[in-house]
């Protein structure tokens, strides 16, 4: 299965991810390999098999919705790189 | 007597008899850390004030007459993916460097209910991505088996700490084999749990249907003895299964008469090194000695464990690691570029290594529209088959055992180059996490110096019967070699 460059920049943008061209290069011989090992998985034929996304029994985990004690607004935005008066401070958006 | 050659039952028992302080346990093994650590670099960030602290706090209890804990005093090391509150907690990446959590996760709660000193955060692949503790952002971990190797991955540095003596245990996680493949390459025991079994909350998440926090540990007492600290029901994860859970180290009888156990050809045969074969063949013979019938077992889907977890797992990886935008926490690159959709490229470009990427390019390449069916549909598919291949393995065996590692300890920069080469590394490992059971490796051997692991595989949530089994056949192998570092 061997992959584009531009398959891989298509995935770049999806994953946001900011890539040099050598990167880009490396990234289209490695995933080529692996998606050709992973490619043996169409052998088999699983047209009657269900797909598990967990192997847990667990089905519908609900809680009461209480008011519990949470983050001090101090606490949530510590750890930003950039937080100004409990708000995240971000680039422009628009 | 030297502690820090000890158990750490023995350790906690040596503390409540009061023959030995938990202060000069704590001081025993910082010192040992001063002595290898520069060799072997463990550690992302050694605890030690806080660690001589707390040591200091369960003496006054113990001299007060105030319980410390079933294991007060105790040194445990902490691989760095679960969350210390108030200390920094990095998954070995630049990412995270400089990170200081709000909460403690669960399993790190209950190892301090359990009275345990935490002496460190111990190093990982970035994000628990990887089989050799190379992907760290903080440079790799050495093998105290042989220096120039590799400590396997991504708990290299919680299987190297217990291996050099420089912690009694420790806690790793395990997604793909991250837990027992580097038990094995380090001659330790290492336990996956059962899915659901120990709480995920605070364990920075890679692959959420993979995932466990599991112990790493001397010997298979003390494997069952941390295993029935850190399990049980969390209403902090939705994905934690409720329920009484049993005594693991009580379980321990050595009695495994009349079990059967599983040989899983796929696992044992294509692609397994010579010596690792042989040594795994020699602890075969030893448990029919003990009176378990081993018998050659094929799984066939097995042989698409590999391909479909390295479908599923970057898959959720890619999803998981979205949170990592430079806004919240963390890492921001410095030149965030003309808006918040640059910095996002940037920072992530920037905070995120090598492997990480790969994989979550390859996660969203499977996951991507007109891939989706063909790849990330199908592996979910093969992992049904995976799990009835298991269930029609319990109909008739107790246990399966295989190889844990195919190879042992490979050299620092061998594979690091090739992932797929890399990969390989967990082909016995992988099976175990699609289908969410419990799995233990424990040393059988040396092989040119290097240790070898042997994997036992259970049914969910027969942690005990694996358990058992491992610990009769660790009294029949009798491995007591330790690195000479």
């Amino acid at each position: 299965m061997a992959i584009s460059i531009e398959d891989v920049e298509h995935v770049a943008r999806l994953a946001r991810l900011k890539l040099t061209d050598e990167e880009k290069e490396t990234y289209r011989r490695q995933l080529s390999d692996v998606l050709e090992h992973a490619r043996r998985i169409s052998e088999v034929d699983t047209s009657d098999v269900p797909p598990t996304s967990h192997t847990l029994p667990l089905r519908n985990v609900f809680r009461d919705d209480e008011v519990k004690p949470s983050l001090s607004v101090e606490e949530a935005t510590g750890n930003a790189p950039w937080a100004v008066e409990g708000a995240f401070k971000v680039p422009r958006i628009l | 007597m030297d502690v820090i050659n000890q158990d750490a039952l023995s350790i906690a028992e040596l503390i409540k008899k009061r023959e030995i302080s938990a202060l000069d346990v704590t001081r025993a093994f910082l010192e040992r850390n001063d002595k290898v650590e520069p060799k072997v670099k463990a550690y992302i960030k050694v605890a030690d004030e806080l660690a001589l602290a707390r040591a200091r706090e369960v003496d006054m209890e113990l001299a007060d007459g105030i319980d410390a804990g079933v294991f007060g005093g105790v040194p445990i090391a902490v691989k760095d993916v679960l969350t210390t509150k108030g200390f920094p907690t990095t998954c070995g990446s630049k990412m995270l460097e400089g990170f200081v959590p709000v909460y403690d996760a669960t399993a790190v709660e209950r190892i301090q209910q359990a009275g345990t000193v935490m002496i460190g955060k111990t190093n990982m692949d970035e994000f628990a991505m990887g089989s050799s503790t190379e992907n760290s952002y903080f440079g790799p971990t050495m093998n105290p088996w042989d220096l120039e190797r590799v400590p396997g991955g991504s708990s290299g540095g919680s299987a190297a700490a217990v291996a050099a003596g420089e912690a009694p245990w420790a806690l790793g996680s395990d997604t793909g084999g991250s837990i027992r493949q580097p038990a094995a390459l380090c001659g330790i025991v290492g336990l996956k749990p059962t899915y659901g079994l120990v709480s995920r909350y605070g364990l920075v998440a890679f692959a959420s249907s993979l995932d466990q926090v599991g112990p790493m540990t001397r010997n298979v007492r003390d494997c069952a003895a941390l295993l029935g600290v850190i399990a049980g029901y969390d209403p902090m994860d939705s994905t934690s299964i409720p329920g009484e859970l049993p005594d693991y180290l009580g379980g321990l009888t050595g009695e495994v008469r009349g079990l059967k156990a599983g040989v899983v050809r796929e696992l044992s045969s294509e692609g397994i090194d010579t010596v690792v074969k042989e040594r795994f063949g020699e602890a075969v013979a030893l448990l029919e000695e003990l009176g378990v019938t081993c018998e050659e077992v094929s799984l066939p889907s097995f042989s698409y464990g590999l391909s479909a977890y390295y479908i599923i797992a970057p898959a959720e990886a890619s999803s998981n690691l979205a949170r990592f935008d430079g806004v919240r926490y963390g890492y921001r690159a410095p030149e965030e570029g003309e808006d918040v959709w640059e910095m996002y490229d940037r920072t992530r470009a920037e905070g995120f290594g090598g492997e990480v990427k790969r994989r979550i390019m390859l996660g969203t390449y499977a996951l991507s529209a007109g891939y989706y069916d063909a790849y990330y549909a199908q592996a979910q598919k093969i992992r049904t088959l995976i799990v009835r291949d298991y269930g029609r393995a319990w109909e008739k065996y107790d246990v399966l055992v295989s190889p844990t590692s195919p190879t042992t300890a490979f050299k620092l920069g061998e594979k690091v180059d090739d992932p797929l080469t890399m990969y390989l590394s967990d082909i016995c490992t992988i099976p175990v996490n699609l289908a969410g059971i419990p799995a233990l490796s424990l040393p059988c051997g040396l092989s040119d110096g290097l240790p070898v692991g042997f994997q036992v595989m259970g049914s969910p949530l027969e942690e005990i019967k694996v358990l058992n089994i491992a610990y009769a056949l660790e009294q029949a192998i009798g491995f007591d070699a330790r690195p000479d570092i």
